[in-house]
């Protein structure tokens, strides 16, 4: 199975999209991360950690858990329900420029749960999207705005992310099933 | 899991462990300004108690209404019931309604059961007789390990009235079953013969088992189950099984002292035990809302073949 990024490649991708959040917000007041479990979350501290070095300063960083809004929860009549852990966001989010991380943005449906997950817990000025490998297949008018790969696929290929902090290495790989 | 709870029974090791392992993540969702999730949406719960009860009543519906479930409470005082109609009867009725999940409460031990053989929609045993109250021990073992990172290897006293408690007989399954030593303590007319063969120690000496102890649970004197004579007085009571700050002196340093409610102050805890420092009583509360919203949420996914 190929690898289609390496841990090299990742990390300058990582270091790029700090170097865009940074442009593009104008600086860190207002910023804050929010990783969607379970590969958003190393990414948002990776990203917060390069851009708080990078500017002399901490970003509040959070864990989102979407799991109780999928759209699919309930609509199965068979197998067991999806195993539910912590949200951890321990800060307002009102009035915030908040970064959204995933590692992979591939029907849109995640990101949709996590918009109506983020919503509940106030209101921020402004919801960004962060993803490290868009695959493509959007089914729902979603777009991110800070990407580390676009990756072509077809929809019989998987894409699989290993973090070091969860998977012991950084790669990305392409299978087909 | 299973298309029920009617006991921990229902329950394998891992099973429990899931469960207070999503607990742990619907506890948050009470701490948030917007207490409310939208997993259980177009899901009708109708909650049936036909005993008296406040604490687990609520509990339920507050764990129902924050999954967003649609959940009635049946008064069952001011229902058909009183006009004779049967449990299965009524039970077919509220059926016939299409809920997703009945909770039940009932005098009878094994009411549960029937509803679940005659019932469609996933039945929750909320206390049946002298049977079993799952979710209490569900929460009480979500409030130990709180408290101490584990359950397995540790000491745990259930003290008070281990004849008629559905809270001992569910807590004895969860807590053996994940490695607890447990020690059931009572006077000899309120212990019924076998309860070792649960794989507890069972003694009528609080001072046995309340020693070294790093859980004391007191079990409530039921005294609307009282018409046979089984203790001379509940002063006498108090004096013998009751749960003074002298006996807990004898646990460990850090022990925790538990209550399922509601308590009788004065027979089984003492006011100042109840009220002090080691007490977790309202812990164990706030904590039954979580851990009644992990197993409505586990109970609407699809049932696994057996």
């Amino acid at each position: 199975m190929p690898v289609v990024m390496d841990a090299e490649r990742m990390g300058r991708s990582l270091a790029r999209i700090a170097h865009e959040i940074l442009e593009r917000n104008r600086g860190i007041e207002e910023l804050a991360f929010v990783g969607i479990r379970t590969r958003g979350v190393p990414l948002a501290k990776r990203l917060a950690h390069t851009i708080g070095e990078m500017q002399k300063a901490d970003v509040p960083t959070g864990a989102l858990d979407i799991t109780l809004y999928r759209d699919d929860l309930m609509r199965h009549a068979v197998g067991a329900q999806p195993l539910v852990r912590r949200t951890e966001i321990p800060f307002s989010i009102d009035d915030k420029r908040i970064l959204l991380v995933d590692d992979v943005l591939y029907t849109g449906r995640t990101i949709r749960a996590a918009l109506d997950a983020l919503i509940e817990f106030g209101r921020p000025k402004a919801i960004q999207l962060v993803v490290l490998v868009d695959r493509g297949h959007r089914e729902l008018p979603i777009k991110a705005d800070y990407v580390g790969k676009n990756l072509p696929t077809s929809l019989s290929q998987s894409v699989h992310v290993h973090l070091v902090e969860t998977d012991g290495r950084d790669e990305v790989e392409i299978k087909d099933s | 899991m299973k298309k029920d709870l009617l006991g921990i029974g229902d329950l394998t090791r891992d099973e429990i462990y899931l469960v207070l392992d999503t607990a742990e993540a619907m506890r948050e969702i009470g701490q948030r300004e917007i207490k409310k999730v939208p997993t259980l949406r177009g899901k009708t719960v109708v909650n049936l108690f036909y005993e008296p009860s406040t604490r687990t009543r609520t509990s339920f519906e507050i764990a129902e209404k924050r999954l967003s479930a649609d959940t009635l409470s049946v008064p069952v005082s001011a229902s058909s019931v009183l006009k004779g109609e049967t449990l299965a009867d009524t039970a077919l009725n509220i059926e016939a309604m299409a809920p997703d999940m009945i909770v039940l409460r009932h005098a009878s031990s094994g009411a549960g059961h029937l509803l679940s053989r005659i019932c469609r929609s996933r039945i929750i045993n909320a206390g049946d007789g002298m049977h079993e109250h799952p979710t209490q021990a569900l929460l009480d073992a979500f409030t130990i390990r709180e408290h101490k990172q584990r359950i397995e290897g540790l000491k745990v006293a259930i003290v008070g009235d281990l004849a008629h408690s559905r809270v001992l007989r569910s807590n004895i399954l969860s807590l053996t079953a994940l490695g607890a030593d447990v020690w059931a303590c009572g006077p000899s007319t309120l212990v019924p013969p076998g309860l070792d063969r649960f794989g507890v120690h069972v003694t009528t000496s609080i001072d046995e088992a309340v020693a070294d102890a790093d859980v004391i649970m007191m079990l409530r004197i039921q005294q609307e189950r009282m018409d046979g004579a089984f203790v001379p007085s509940l002063r006498e009571y108090f004096n013998t099984f009751g749960m003074t700050s002298a006996r807990v002196a004898h646990a460990k340093p850090d022990v925790i002292i538990m209550h399922p409610g509601p308590m009788n102050r004065g027979v089984e805890i003492a006011s100042d035990v109840a009220d002090g420092p080691y007490s977790v009583i309202l812990e164990q509360v706030a904590n039954g809302v979580a851990v009644r919203m992990a197993v409505l949420y586990l109970l609407a996914g699809g049932v696994e073949a057996d």
